[in-house]
């Protein structure tokens, strides 16, 4: 197995950075923006992105995590996976600009989920898709507003993001298997 | 996770697995939605041999708020009464083809040759079985003494030096049994408190102290008072003179409430005998779980029935 480091953590600062300001840009300033992370390292990168936003707007960085397992359209072929908390901001998201962040986007199943998970806890009144990796390999008619780096990848291959909070260390990196090693995610 | 039928096969690690996972469904009930599509096209059976209120709405609840379909089926006014045996009923119901048997039965055991059958290869949770167990109910209990200790930051705690006293009908109680086990299991100290007629013979391997004075374990503080239902229909001999004076030894009346540390808490399962094994006041003060019991027990359930159902049973039966 061949691994190689696309993003190293500055790398992954700078571009959620960026995400930031293209938020704020898109929303017109910060006000009823809520950002919710899609567990485990989307739940992490939307804080980030959240101090982010408070450092440049003060105020503007509501945050939470929108679980999604019970959503998912996969559970009957897996073994059991343990929900994660979802955890919505006081204000709730009915009326506000909801920003669902996750680490890689691939097939837009999660996503698909999360939009579920979303209609069942108020009606927001935009979502927006915030992403660090755009990998391809859409099996839904689903796409990133705001994208870390879009990464062109074989099927076959696995893409791994690593945060300090969860991993303890920092990089994106994508891994080529040998022919007889396993399924990509 | 295959069947669920007795607590004493679950390890500390699933059932703080189960207890996270009902924490998450009891955020459920609060959202503007409180339904969750999991269980979609899932079909769960209540198959009830004996009568209950709460525990199979509970479950009817719980599989409802999954989106699963539930088939209730009571014994009474079915085939049963025209003298259908248990694997005739199992295999009606596998021809049906359910994923779930939410299964009380009045017969010790029941459950369990069910699930080891080749009859039906549904998921069998034990929803109480003769005087054997009630799993569901010591993981609502568990789950709400957590809750009381640990408020919101309740994910991934045990139950670690908490003091439980269970008091009454040991003897005919499965809720005692479950909670015995899973109590220990979470780390608590099970005390148990009732008239020596109602005090299994054979309980040494339990994993709990015993005691027959009431007052005596009032005054040693514990954490939780688990007052048990006298169950009447259980009973043919004689197991106390009268229920006067089964309260006045073993019932928590209004005195020995006020003498109850300030951080305990007083559970029943339910349906209780007001003014027989618990006082009125009692049962209605802050220091009640009764309610709270019952609200838990759906999201417990939604766990159990999550856990058992969503996964790739395939898999699970290889």
């Amino acid at each position: 197995m061949t691994a190689r480091t696309v993003l190293q953590s500055s790398d992954i600062t700078r571009a959620l950075t960026r995400i930031s300001h293209e938020i704020l840009e898109s929303n017109h300033g910060g006000s009823d923006l809520v950002i919710l992370g899609i567990p485990t390292r989307g739940a992490v990168l939307a804080e980030r992105i959240a101090s982010i936003l408070d450092s440049i707007e003060p105020g503007s960085g509501q945050v939470g995590t929108l679980d999604v397992t019970m959503y998912r359209d996969d559970l009957g072929r897996n073994p059991t996976r343990t929900p994660r908390p979802t955890r919505i901001p006081s204000g709730g998201i009915d009326g506000k600009t909801v920003v669902l962040v996750d680490d890689v986007l691939y097939s837009g199943r999660t996503i698909r989920a999360a939009l579920d998970a979303l209609g069942d806890l108020g009606r927001p009144r935009a979502v927006r898709l915030a992403v660090l990796v755009d990998r391809g390999h859409r099996e839904l008619p689903i796409r990133a507003d705001f994208v870390g780096k879009n990464l062109p990848s074989s099927a076959a291959e696995r893409v791994n993001v690593r945060v300090r909070e969860v991993d303890g260390e920092e990089h994106v990196s994508i891994e080529t298997p040998s022919p007889s090693e396993g399924q990509a995610r | 996770m295959r069947h669920l039928l007795s607590t004493r096969d679950l390890t500390r690690d699933d059932a703080i697995g189960i207890l996270d996972v009902a924490e998450d469904m009891a955020d459920v009930a609060s959202r503007s939605v409180p339904k969750l599509p999991t269980l979609r096209g899932r079909t769960v059976v209540n198959l009830f041999f004996e009568d209950s209120t709460r525990t199979r709405i509970s479950f009817e609840a719980a599989a409802k708020r999954l989106s699963a379909d539930v088939i209730n089926f009571a014994a009474k006014g079915s085939s049963v009464s025209k003298g259908e045996s248990l694997k005739d009923t199992a295999q009606t119901l596998a021809a049906m083809g359910v994923d779930a048997v939410v299964m009380r039965h009045p017969a010790s055991g029941a459950p369990n040759v069910l699930a080891s059958s080749d009859w039906v290869d549904a998921g069998v949770i034990n929803a109480g079985d003769g005087t054997h167990e009630h799993p569901t109910q010591a993981l609502l209990d568990a789950f709400t003494i957590r809750r009381r200790l640990h408020g919101d930051a309740s994910r991934g705690k045990d139950l670690d030096g908490t003091s439980v006293t269970i008091v009454g009908d040991i003897l005919h109680s499965r809720v005692a049994r479950s909670n015995v086990w899973l109590l220990a299991t979470l780390g608590a100290r099970v005390h148990l408190v009732a008239p020596g007629t109602l005090m299994p013979v054979a309980i040494d391997g339990w994993p709990a102290t015993t005691g027959h004075d009431l007052d005596e374990a009032i005054d040693a503080a514990p954490d939780v008072v688990m007052m048990l239902r006298i169950q009447a229909e259980r009973m043919q001999d004689a197991f106390f003179p009268n229920a006067r004076e089964y309260s006045r030894q073993w019932g928590l009346d209004d005195e020995r409430l006020a003498r109850l540390g300030a951080g305990s808490i007083v559970m029943h399962p339910g349906p209780m005998n007001r003014g027989l094994e618990i006082s009125a006041n009692a049962a209605d003060s802050p220091r009640s779980t009764v309610r709270e019991q019952v609200a838990n027990g759906v999201s417990v359930r939604m766990a159990v029935l999550y856990l058992l159902l969503a996964s790739d049973r395939e898999a699970l039966l290889k």
